[in-house]
This record gives C-alpha cells, sequence and structure tokens, in this order.
C-alpha cells in the first residue's frame, strides 16, 4: 500500500503525508520539465534561436530565476476589481489540478488513489478549472478579461464532450473506468490474437487517442486554440489584469495541467508504467514505473507543444465548429465501431 | 475509518495542499515586493486609454445554446459510462440499447445543426 517497495506496513498519515510530498513532486516536476524542454528550448530552436543560455548550463536554472523574478513582482489589483473572487481564482486553478494528479497511477503499488470510479474522477475534476477561469475573467472588471473568461468557457465546454467520448473507447475495451484496470488491461491483452507487446490502446483507439490530442489542446487554451488569450485581439484574455505572482500561478497551473493530462493520455493509451516484456505484477515497477510514466508524459507533451509552436490560431466559429461537427461525431462512431467489436470478435 | 473513505479523504487533503501552496508562493511574495500604488496603476487595463464605462460593461454571450447543448450532452455521457464499463457482461442486449441511445443522441446533434444553432450567431 505504501508508495515505495518498503517491506513495512505506515500508519495511515505516513502514508499521507508521502504522497502529498510525492503528489508535489509529480506536480511541480513534470511542469518545470516542459517548461524548460519545449517552450524555452524547443520553441527556441524551431524559430532558429538559441533560448535562454545565461542561467546555468544551457539556461537549465532559468526557471528559478524566473519564479525569484516573480516573487519580488508587484502585486497590483485592479480598484474596481471583486477582491475576494479575484484573489481566490488562482486557488480554485491550482485545486483542479492538483485534484487531478490525484488519479494518475506509478506503478502497481504506487498510486495516490485507487478507487473504482478513476477516470470518472478525474475528467469531473478537470471542469474545476473553468470555474476559476470565469472568476478571473469576471472579477477583474475589465472588458478584455470578460471576454476572455466567455470564451474561454465556450470553449473548455465545447471540448469537454470530444475528451469524454473519446474516453470512452478505452472504457470499452478495457472494461473497467479504475486507472490502474486499464494499465493492466493493456500489459494483459492483445491485439487479435497478437499478445508480445500487450495491447496499447493507442494502436486499436487510434481516433480515440487523436481526439483526446486535440481536446487536451483545447483544454489547456494552448495554440491553435488560444483565442481566450489571443494577445492580438483581447491582450491576455482574463488574466490582462493580473501582475507578478498571481499570474505565474496561473502559468504554473497551465503546465502543471499540460503535464498531467500528457499522464493521463499516457496511461490511457500507451500503456502508463508498462513497457512490454516483463511482468507488470513486478515489485520492479514500483521504482522504474514513475520513470517509465515520464518518458510517455514527454512523449506526448512533445506531441502537443509541437502542435503548439506550428498551428496557427483558430477562428472561435471554427474552433466550435470544429468541435460540435467534427469531433463529437466521430467520437460517437468511434463508440459504436469500439462497442460492435468488442462484442462480435 | 474504512479504506474507501479514506482513499476519498486524500482528495480533501490533496486540495489542501493547493491551497497551502498558492499560500506558500503568494506569502513569499508578500514579503518581498514592494508596495507603491499609484493611481494609474490600479486603473483597468484598456490598451493604454483611460478605461470606459462603467464596471462590467454588458457583452453580448453568442454560445449561450453551446451552454445548453453541453449539459445535454455531457448528462448523456454520464450514461454511457457505467455500459462503456461492463459491456461485455451485457453483450449483444447492451450492444443494441445503447445503439438506439446513441442514434437518439446523435438524431439530437444533427437536429440542431439543421436548425443552423451550431453556426455563430
Amino acid at each position: 500500500m505504501s508508495t515505495l517497495t518498503l517491506a513495512v506496513e505506515l500508519a495511515y498519515w505516513q502514508q499521507t503525508t508521502i504522497r502529498a510530498v510525492v503528489a508535489l513532486v509529480a506536480v511541480l516536476i513534470p511542469a518545470g520539465t516542459l517548461v524548460y524542454l519545449f517552450l524555452f528550448k524547443m520553441m527556441s530552436f524551431m524559430q532558429s534561436r538559441l533560448g535562454p543560455m545565461e542561467a546555468g548550463p544551457y539556461g537549465s536554472l532559468q526557471l528559478l530565476a524566473e519564479v525569484g523574478k516573480f516573487l519580488q513582482k508587484e502585486d497590483v489589483l485592479p480598484r474596481k476589481a471583486d477582491r475576494v473572487v479575484f484573489k481566490a481564482a488562482p486557488f480554485v486553478v491550482l485545486i483542479s489540478t492538483f485534484l487531478l494528479v490525484l488519479v494518475i497511477p506509478g506503478g502497481p503499488d504506487a498510486f495516490f488513489i485507487d478507487v473504482d470510479t478513476g477516470i470518472f474522477l478525474a475528467l469531473a475534476v478537470s471542469s474545476i478549472s473553468v470555474i476559476g477561469i470565469l472568476m478571473a475573467g469576471w472579477a477583474s472588471s475589465s472588458k478584455y478579461s470578460l471576454l476572455g473568461a466567455l470564451r474561454a468557457t465556450g470553449q473548455l465546454i465545447a471540448y469537454e464532450l470530444p475528451l469524454v467520448l473519446a474516453v470512452m473507447g478505452v472504457v470499452i475495451q478495457a472494461g473497467t473506468l479504475n486507472m490502474q484496470g486499464i494499465v493492466m488491461a493493456q500489459a494483459e491483452g492483445e491485439i487479435f490474437g497478437f499478445g508480445a507487446i500487450g495491447n496499447p490502446f493507442i494502436i486499436t483507439q487510434f481516433l480515440g487517442f487523436v481526439i483526446f490530442l486535440i481536446a487536451v489542446q483545447a483544454e489547456l487554451t494552448q495554440p491553435p486554440f488560444d483565442m481566450p488569450v489571443a494577445e492580438s485581439e483581447i491582450v491576455t484574455g482574463y488574466l490582462t489584469e493580473y501582475t507578478g505572482m498571481r499570474f505565474l500561478l496561473f502559468f504554473i497551473g497551465e503546465f502543471a495541467t499540460a503535464g498531467i493530462f500528457s499522464a493521463l493520455a499516457a496511461t490511457l493509451f500507451l500503456g502508463g508504467w508498462y513497457v512490454p516484456g516483463l511482468d507488470p505484477t513486478d515489485n520492479l515497477f514500483n521504482v522504474i514505473g514513475p520513470l517509465v510514466l515520464m518518458g510517455k508524459i514527454i512523449l506526448v507533451a512533445f506531441l502537443i507543444f509541437w502542435f503548439r509552436f506550428t498551428y496557427p490560431r483558430f477562428r472561435e466559429d471554427q474552433l466550435q465548429t470544429l468541435a460540435w461537427k467534427v469531433l463529437i461525431p466521430l467520437s460517437l462512431v468511434n463508440i459504436v465501431v469500439t462497442g460492435v467489436l468488442k462484442v462480435l470478435v | 475509518m474504512s479504506e474507501f473513505l479514506r482513499s476519498w479523504l486524500l482528495l480533501v487533503v490533496f486540495g489542501g495542499l493547493a491551497v497551502v501552496l498558492v499560500g506558500v508562493f503568494l506569502g513569499l511574495g508578500a514579503l518581498l515586493r514592494p508596495r507603491r500604488e499609484t493611481e494609474q496603476k490600479v486603473m483597468n487595463y484598456e490598451s493604454g486609454v483611460d478605461p470606459q464605462g462603467d464596471r462590467w460593461s454588458q457583452s453580448n454571450i453568442r454560445y449561450y445554446v453551446f451552454a445548453l447543448m453541453f449539459v445535454l450532452f455531457d448528462v448523456e455521457a454520464v450514461f454511457i459510462f457505467p455500459w462503456a464499463a461492463r459491456l461485455e457482461a451485457y453483450g449483444m442486449f447492451g450492444l443494441v440499447e445503447m445503439a438506439i441511445f446513441i442514434v437518439i443522441l446523435a438524431l439530437g446533434l444533427f437536429y440542431a445543426w439543421r436548425k443552423r444553432l451550431l453556426r455563430w450567431i
């Protein structure tokens, strides 16, 4: 039950403390890695520049320098803002992020929570961040913020549906909502009788994977779906009035959520902490599982950020059209086809 | 306390963890940052010109129809989840049942489409 292969029974409060510490690491480390690796370095290389080079070797300490800078920034609250709601908004966004990390398993015994509603819980708590964004935009009492928040809300709810429906194919194949169960189904499954690499659902659910990634991109309000923060139209949308530390908290929330959604995609479609060829119940996976998962997170995040850096921004109506007229019908077809194959084959 | 309740208690703990993290960051900032308010600084930002109008302005929410449809479809999605997890046990019966359900769902979407609710109004 504990997080490591220690053969000792830990009291509940000890387990909880370990889990809380691990959660902090699990939220902040992937977020930092993604920002440095992709936002700082990959984006720069794609634009024929070096990116940060001064702080630490190859600018690897740039993030710490940024946090140090943001800590010293003055905290400006607009006079007309609704102060309580304005201050509460970053809390709500970060709570959503931390509840999301809860369901991700890192090994057969290394998990935060092992409930039968796993993936459903993740999808449920992921929509809390909409409320935080709406609070931020509304409380700023600025026109840009309000427009940005409304755009974000329209976008997040439109892409919530493809996200939920794309997961359904995986649930049908695995026959469970439990995250560990989904990993096990992939480790022990076989593709039409061929079982050498298990059954990572990316192969049998490729359409679901594509829809899931597009929806995740939109949920993160990243380019090409960044109308809510479109700088050429509405400054920075719901973040316009936020400065210093509060702005950084939204930023941390966004990239931590990017990491966690990548982890979700890795767990649902790439086999999570499992590598083919080994026994999935092996104690070894409690140690290397988190590292394997991290590798897969980087892989998925690479795809997400690749699209982020190369695609131009959608128009608001094109975005709604894509969700309602393409992705939702496609994912409904995906559910039916998966169901038919599951029952007949 | 049962194992079941304990694992759900973790949900509360993690929520609290987020609050503590945000609190620590903001608290550290409060120790370090300067505080010099001026009239211009606390004005709302409207691209450099003085803000127009009073507090919250009215704007056209163009996607309230989408919000209504979202509520509809999200509830339907909740119904599909238990079916998806138990499909193996239901077999052919469950498949036909859900096919009818999804066809009706798709008909609803198609109806909204034909009624031109899915376009930019």
